[in-house]
């Protein structure tokens, strides 16, 4: 089974390339040796259960947290860039234009003292809008893009249920089209039949915008649902990657097999 | 107590010292919040002890001061910083903003144009233009570093959202020289216009929060705004009632409990100024005027 067909474009280099990143906690693997190129367009899941290494790996991704050793290149608009060696100022700049981060918890990602409308405008005005009318037109499109009634535009997040709150992140971070998408568990927490339709909406917007993503998860069906390929973590290292359906149906390595079975069993 | 029993306007060398410091840092970096070792003055915070600093630190005896709160010379707050002057530094003191050399002032820039060779001081409670949506202070730091503003707009888009215009009426953000976001302090946004291209040097104060920014003379300060909400200068849509001026900024005095009241200059100078001069509001007193000319 796809999760659904997409017409990737056909690119000529990665978007996104990470090679040989290590981070260590003193003595303690974080991750160890990662390496993957992302394409245009291509969804990659990262699975494993937590102390995994999943985690610490999307922090040196998103720039987080300084990796030990490893270059996380992205295509920027000049070029191919090391992230990690490039100065704080434009790696700051790529987080608000080119990249977004879903983070798991919606408070992390909200200003919860701003209304629904100011939470999907920030990113506009962070890079340069100034016309209040079209930045209200704007975050009136995500907020109806992502199912939140118009006359909650400004109701501040905290009225909002988990999974209204969880949308409203999503809408916040690509209201401005970034090409790259970090989401960190973007459905844990929430009760399952609203996980079923937050999947339902990140699958369609997926497939709408023809999005790069990297979500980590330790729920396989996420990323049966969205991920174009995944790989799978353990004690830090990646013990196995491939296309989402192979590795899902027919795993190769131990622990996924022990991942798959266990989810079976649910 | 007597002016011996201090140093010359209350602070040691050693600290008027660090404190010139700062602000010669500020001058050099206009709207750059520079860190200060603010040190205990004999009145509490919120008495404009920032302010008070910024000014002895740079008095000297052949200065004129001049203290305003809300523009009036005459409150208690500005009574009490004018006489701790006069007490601990002996300086000749005025009312006349034309005359002062030094001016401190909470919440108000004067009508009357300030000159080159002027200071003008604010007292400053809250120097963070950032700090009600990003209270993490090492994330705020990173943001003027980085001149990443986004976050001032927000506030002002909550306004219009909220009210259907901008509604901040005192504290009003504004951008210096294309580089720095700041806190004019709580200054009505009437007089933002006033901070811009100004012959004189600006200076702000913050005691309990311990800094100190600057504006050099002829500073180009853009008070932030959306193109289809552009930044008005608002007031009072009344004339003094003493002196009759339509372009100054007005309190509204309750005269009675029947509802009465009128509208007069917040500037105490300026509107004496201008009823000296003949000028004559709807409720002002002629002969007064006439007799204050003469
Ligand atoms: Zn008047």
């Amino acid at each position: 089974m796809t999760a659904f067909d997409r017409k990737l474009p056909s690119p000529d280099r990665p978007l996104f390339q990470v090679q040989g990143l290590s981070k260590y906690y003193g003595s303690r693997i974080g991750c160890a040796d990662v390496s993957f190129d992302l394409y245009p367009g291509e969804v990659l899941g990262i699975v494993g259960e937590s102390g995994s290494g999943k985690s610490t790996l999307l922090s040196c991704l998103a720039g987080h947290m300084a990796p030990d050793t490893g270059r996380v290149i992205f295509d920027t608009a000049e070029g191919p860039r090391d992230t990690v060696t490039m100065g704080e100022a434009e790696r700051r700049r790529l987080a608000r234009t080119d990249w977004a981060y879903v983070h798991q918890n919606p408070r992390d990602g909200l200003r919860m003292g701003v209304s629904a409308g100011g939470n999907v405008g920030e990113r506009l005005m962070a890079v340069g809008a100034r016309h209040y009318g079209n930045i209200r037109d704007k975050a009136n499109d995500w907020l109806g893009r992502v199912e939140i009634a118009a006359d909650r535009i400004d109701d501040r997040p905290r009225a909002f249920s988990g999974g209204m709150q969880q949308r409203l992140q999503i809408a916040r971070n690509l209201v401005t089209g970034p090409r790259l998408v970090f989401m960190d568990e973007p459905t844990g927490g929430l009760d399952v039949s609203v996980q079923a339709r937050l999947l339902d909406l990140l699958r369609g917007l997926v497939r709408e915008m023809g999005l790069s993503a990297i979500i980590v998860t330790h729920d396989l069906a996420v990323v049966r649902l969205l991920a174009d390929r995944l790989m799978v973590m353990k004690g830090g290292h990646v013990v196995e990657q491939g296309l989402t359906d192979q590795v899902l149906d027919d795993p190769q390595h131990a622990y996924t097999q022990l991942l798959v079975s266990s989810v079976l069993q649910v | 107590m007597t002016a011996q029993d201090y140093n010359f306007a209350y602070l040691d060398e050693q600290t008027k010292r660090m404190i010139r410091r700062a602000i010669l840092k500020g001058v050099a970096v206009p709207g750059y919040q520079v860190p200060f070792a603010s040190r205990e003055m004999p009145m509490p915070y919120g008495w404009g002890t920032g302010g008070v600093q910024v000014t002895a630190a740079c008095l000297t005896p052949d200065d004129t001061l001049k203290v305003i709160d809300q523009g009036a010379d005459d409150t208690t707050n500005a009574v009490s910083i004018r006489k701790f002057f006069q007490r601990t530094a002996a300086v000749a003191v005025t009312e006349a903003t034309a005359e002062a050399t030094i001016i401190q002032t909470r919440h108000r820039i004067p009508e009357a144009a300030l000159t080159e060779g002027q200071i003008l001081v604010y007292q400053v409670p809250i120097p963070e233009p950032l700090r009600f949506l990003e209270p993490r202070e090492t994330e705020t730091r990173k943001m003027h570093e980085l001149e990443e503003y986004g976050l001032m707009h927000v506030k002002l888009y909550e306004d219009i959202a909220r009210h259907g215009h901008i509604a901040t009426a005192y504290a009003y953000p504004v951008k210096v020289e294309g580089r720095y976001v700041m806190d004019p302090s709580p200054i009505p946004r009437f007089d933002n216009p006033k901070l811009s291209d100004c012959p004189a040097i600006q200076l702000f104060g913050a005691g309990r929060e311990q800094r100190i920014y600057a504006l050099p003379p002829y500073t180009r300060v853009v008070s932030l705004d959306f193109e289809d909400h552009p930044f008005e200068a608002s007031k009072a849509p009344h004339d003094c009632d003493l002196c009759g001026a339509s372009d100054s900024y007005l309190d509204e005095v309750i005269t009675d409990d029947e509802g009465g009241r009128m509208f007069v200059c917040s500037d105490t100078d300026f509107c004496r100024g201008r009823v000296a001069a003949g000028h004559i509001g709807r409720l002002g007193a002629p002969d007064l005027a006439q007799e204050a000319a003469e």
